[in-house]
């Protein structure tokens, strides 16, 4: 590998498990299409900067999107709060309006300087590793070291915050008894991911922005119940997905963000398919498992109930159970087959009577 | 204007622009209130995006541009996109926004993906599909135009047979169901009239902002009416109204997308319609509140006129406004007085001295009598 | 035709993901009578009527409506389901809300008309809302948007009703209005299974009553289920608190 290769991958890395990071508490909380709205509205956070300062590279331009960031959510909620519109749809009107506002804008007045709508999706990380910063002796791409910053910054806040993120996220109302602000705890998360998808924009894209903090939180959660394991893996399946994506983005010749979209896509549909216990294989596998599980445990408690009454008789003939149960003639055989090897039931002339196995079973289960 | 209007009618391309701005708007307008009712204004965006790798794959296919090619790839990755949302959603535990954030963003990187890709080869550029991305209305040809006229009409003739059958799906699912309806079925198909929405409007409007020509114009009319079928009505106009001006004003201009035109016209009709509706509107509430409060200060004032003529014999005897301006406090004592005045329960005697009238007197008693019966 | 029983429930087991949340669960209703369905929160009340009704698909039992499977005796059976349940803010008129309840007799494609109209005026008259006809349904108090369903199921001219806490959020005027026309509804031979909250009230709203937790406790006239020990099987040691707590599910 060249060292032009290395320094994309590491911005990608870097870029990546700094968007996972927040993006973990955006899926949590149920609030992932935020991201969404404001990795659109910080452009025109930039665009405003930028005619202010005069520059590209100004931090000014940060601050700008980032306030637009929380802009951005005061709107909706304000929308919100007229009651005229609902949650989804004022999201849905807000955004776009303000990302109008700020393509129009680059369009109309910035359209010579390096400002351009296509940048603004696909990002331009192939030419990232050319624009470079020195600093402690170090030379090496600016995206890397804005990135580094930004990785740090959150790995920091959320190592800080960390008791109360869990908090807000896991028992609202709890933390607000502990006089946790979820208000300033929503705020805060928001400020983190405007900042953070503003600083990873220019190199990434902001569609890419939002596959980065959704997707791979999004896989961990089905392969995790505990929040730092899920923070770590988080981190790990979007490290990977940068570094999968260049590849690919390499062998076809293609856009690098659109490439590490794509593989981020395709690590959530491993762990959707796979995932040891909420996968889909795993589902279905427990579901067949349960369904006769279920069977014979309903059987138990179907003869329980009429065991002794006086329509026992007719209800639990075993030429009568198929239709009483509404059953297929195959299942209820088979469910009355295993019921008998597990010793639940025992036949005797044409009726099932239960053993004590099978009434201990049934009475177990409708006690839970 | 009189130019732009004898355009409108006479110049070729700016009249096909003009209608097919009008169909996609109109489409999208009628249909998305459905979609705004059942809070599903985001799966728009989802579908919008992850319409594109199906726009890409469909020219790759067959190398044709025909726009019906490119609306059944767009549709069939629209489709396919919220098949993925649906199992997402059911078979784990991610909730909805999340699923929804995926699958927008990984439906859009494979297009971008598959679009670089493709721009290796000299042809693409040329095929125009990067408008797409954000539209480009001064590209629809008349036959374009027909084919979306056709699919769209088809959508609304489906949305208007089975007008019934989608209300009762969008206002109380269950009870439906009980009354025999299959409303899986339905849910289904009313989502593939969204994707048919949403695919007709690409070219003009592009995928990134063709959602909220789905949620914009709905949103714009429920302020104005209170009946499903107006709503739906005026939903299809504004949309339509956007997209023909939207459409026009960007081919005025030089490099400007359609899209982004058309979000700002959609954009100042709902906030008009949020700021000026009758009713629901944000300035008639404020209006309403602020008269209310008024009309509750005219007992204080009538009251505390009446205590301080009590100070006197005369309980005619005229006061300074400044003297109830310190009793009753706060501002507005002046018009409170100028409405007792016209109720003719005050009189002004100068400029700034008032005084009780006999009826003012009953009524101002009435007041205090019923104070201190409630106070026991 | 002769049957016995308005509604026959045999062995209705259904189980959500990986938990039973209906076990066994075997109901036979007369005809005109007003049943209850009771028993603790998460005992499976809602899941019980929605799994009559084929909302959810139950793993194993049969439901029959006067002697013939459900699916074919549709026709018999309306649905007032739970208030909460719909957004009120739909833009929709009252009047619009009943006529829904003719969408079932129209069929397909056909739209309602002046004959419906008058069928909905009518269910509105008996429920005292006939002066809120053409009202936008969010501008309804609690009570009003319950006679408003209440309305809408009448309409449908069924024999067989199906209520999800009728009596949930409304005004004591509402709660009185809803228990008469219970009681016509019985007069005129129709049968009424609702989910009720309030175990003070069931002796002198209801003939009959089904206790249910997960599976059946009992079911039968008031007399003889509505008794103690059946209360403490299905609501375990917090019958007493309940029983002292007249006001339970009543207003928030």
């Amino acid at each position: 590998m060249t060292q032009l290769q290395i320094e994309i991958q590491l911005i990608g890395i870097v870029t990546a498990v700094a968007c996972a990071l927040p993006g973990v508490f955006l899926v949590l909380r149920q609030v992932a299409m935020m991201s969404d709205a404001i990795s659109h509205t910080v452009l025109l956070g930039i665009v405003i900067a930028f005619f202010i300062a005069g520059s590209l590279e100004s931090p000014l331009l940060i601050v700008g999107a980032a306030m637009m960031g929380v802009v951005t959510i005061s709107l909706v909620e304000m929308l919100v709060n007229t009651r005229l519109v609902k949650q989804d749809a004022a999201i849905g009107l807000v955004f776009p309006a303000l990302f109008s506002v700020a393509v129009i804008l680059i369009s109309r007045y910035a359209g010579n300087v390096h400002l351009d709508v296509d940048t603004v999706l696909m990002g331009e990380l192939a030419f990232a590793a050319f624009d470079r910063w020195q600093g402690w002796g170090l030379d090496l791409p600016r995206s890397l070291w804005l990135m580094s910053v930004v990785l740090l910054l959150n790995g920091l806040l959320i190592g800080l915050f960390y008791k109360e993120l869990k908090l807000a996220t896991f028992d609202t109302g709890l933390a607000a008894a502990l006089g946790f602000s979820s208000v300033l705890i929503h705020y805060g998360l928001m400020t983190v991911v405007s900042v953070t998808a503003v600083a990873a924009f220019e190199a990434v894209g902001s569609i890419l922005v939002v596959a980065l903090m959704i997707g791979p939180p999004a896989a961990a959660y089905l392969l995790t119940d505990r929040l730092s394991h899920m923070l770590g893996l988080s981190g790990v399946l979007a490290a990977t997905g940068a570094v999968g994506g260049y590849w690919m983005a390499r062998w076809l010749d293609a856009n690098i963000a659109g490439s590490m979209a794509v593989m981020v896509g395709l690590i959530f549909m491993v762990s959707f398919l796979l995932a040891p216990r909420r996968g889909l294989l795993a589902l279905v596998w427990r579901r067949r498992r349960q369904r006769w599980e279920f069977a014979q445990t309903a059987l138990t408690i179907h003869l329980l109930n009429h065991e002794g009454k006086p329509e026992a008789a007719r209800e639990n003939r075993v030429t009568h159970l198929q239709e009483h149960l509404r059953w297929k003639k195959d299942f209820a055989g088979q469910v009355i087959r295993r019921a008998e090897a597990g010793a639940l039931v025992v036949r005797k002339n044409g009726y099932l009577v239960l053993t004590e196995n099978g009434r201990l079973l049934a009475n177990k289960a409708m006690t839970h | 204007m009189i130019e732009l209007l004898n355009n409108l009618l006479f110049d070729y391309t700016i009249r096909t622009v003009a209608l097919g701005a009008a169909t996609l708007g109109l489409v999208s307008g009628a249909l998305g209130t459905f979609a705004v009712l059942r809070r599903q204004s985001l799966l728009g965006d989802a579908m919008s995006h992850a319409a594109l790798p199906g726009v890409v794959i469909a020219f790759m296919l067959t190398g044709s541009k025909a726009p019906l090619v490119l609306i059944v790839g767009a549709a069939l990755a629209g489709w396919l996109g919220t098949l993925c949302l649906i199992n997402i959603v059911r078979y784990t535990r991610i909730k909805e926004d999340s699923a929804l954030g995926l699958i927008l963003s990984v439906f859009f990187g494979l297009g971008l993906m598959l679009l670089t890709f493709l721009q290796r080869s000299p042809d693409a550029r040329q095929a125009g599909l990067d408008n797409f991305l954000f539209g480009q209305a001064a590209t629809l040809l008349e036959r374009d135009v027909v084919t979306m006229a056709i699919v769209g009409g088809l959508a609304l003739l489906v949305l208007a047979l089975l007008w019934k059958e989608f209300k009762l799906l969008s206002f109380d699912r269950n009870y439906g169901s009980s009354l025999g309806f299959p409303m899986q079925v339905l849910d289904v198909l009313l989502m593939s009239l969204f994707v048919i929405a949403i695919v007709i409007g690409l070219q003009a409007v592009g995928v990134i902002l063709m959602s909220a020509m789905l949620v914009a114009p709905a949103a714009a009319a429920r302020q104005w009416t209170d009946r499903l079928s107006i709503m739906v009505l005026l939903a299809a106009f504004f949309g339509a109204v956007s997209g023909v001006a939207g459409a026009l004003i960007s081919s005025l201009g030089r490099n400007l997308s359609t899209g982004p035109v058309v979000v700002l016209c959609i954009s100042a009709i709902v906030l008009v319609s949020l700021l000026l509706a009758p009713n629901r509107g944000l300035i008639w509430t404020w209006i309403r509140r602020v008269r209310n409060r008024r009309r509750l200060r005219l007992k204080p004032v009538l009251r505390d006129l009446y205590a301080l003529t009590n100070q006197h014999d005369n309980p005619y005897y005229p006061h300074h406004i400044d003297a109830l301006r310190t009793t009753t406090g706060g501002g507005g004592v002046r018009w409170t007085l100028t409405v007792l005045e016209e109720l003719g329960w005050v009189q002004r005697i100068n400029q700034n001295h008032w005084a009780l009238t006999p009826d003012g007197l009953s009524e101002a008693k009435r007041l205090t009598t019923g104070d201190v019966m409630r106070e026991t | 035709m002769t049957y016995t029983y308005a509604i026959e429930v045999e062995d209705l087991t259904l189980a959500y993901e990986e938990k039973p949340v209906l076990w066994d669960i075997d109901l036979h209703v007369p005809e005109g009578i007003l049943m209850a369905i009771m028993g603790p929160n998460g005992a499976g009340k809602t899941t019980l009527i929605k799994s009559i009704l084929g909302l959810l698909t139950p793993a194993a039992g049969t439901v029959r409506i006067y002697g013939r499977p459900y699916r074919e005796q549709r026709h018999l059976v309306a649905y007032v389901p739970q208030r909460g349940s719909v957004d009120w803010d739909f833009p929709t008129s009252v009047l619009d809300v009943v006529m829904m309840g003719r969408y079932g007799s129209l069929g397909w494609l056909r739209r309602p008309g002046l004959k419906e109209r008058e069928l909905a005026l009518e269910a509105l008259n008996k429920v005292d809302m006939s002066h809120l006809a053409h009202r936008q349904i969010s501008q309804l108090s609690g009570g009003q948007q319950q006679r408003t369903f209440l309305a809408r199921a009448l309409v449908q001219d069924a024999r067989v009703y199906f209520m999800d806490e009728p009596f949930q959020g409304v005004d004591a005027t509402t709660e009185r209005a809803i228990v008469d026309l219970l009681k016509e509804l019985r007069a005129q031979g129709k049968t009424v299974v609702a989910v009720h909250h309030d175990l003070q009230t069931v002796p002198e709203y209801f003939d009959w009553v089904t206790l249910i937790n997960v599976h059946r406790i009992a079911s039968g006239p008031v007399v003889e289920v509505f008794t103690e020990d059946n209360l403490r099987l299905a609501y375990g040691g917090r019958v007493g608190f309940l029983t002292h707590s007249g006001d339970d599910g009543r207003e928030r």
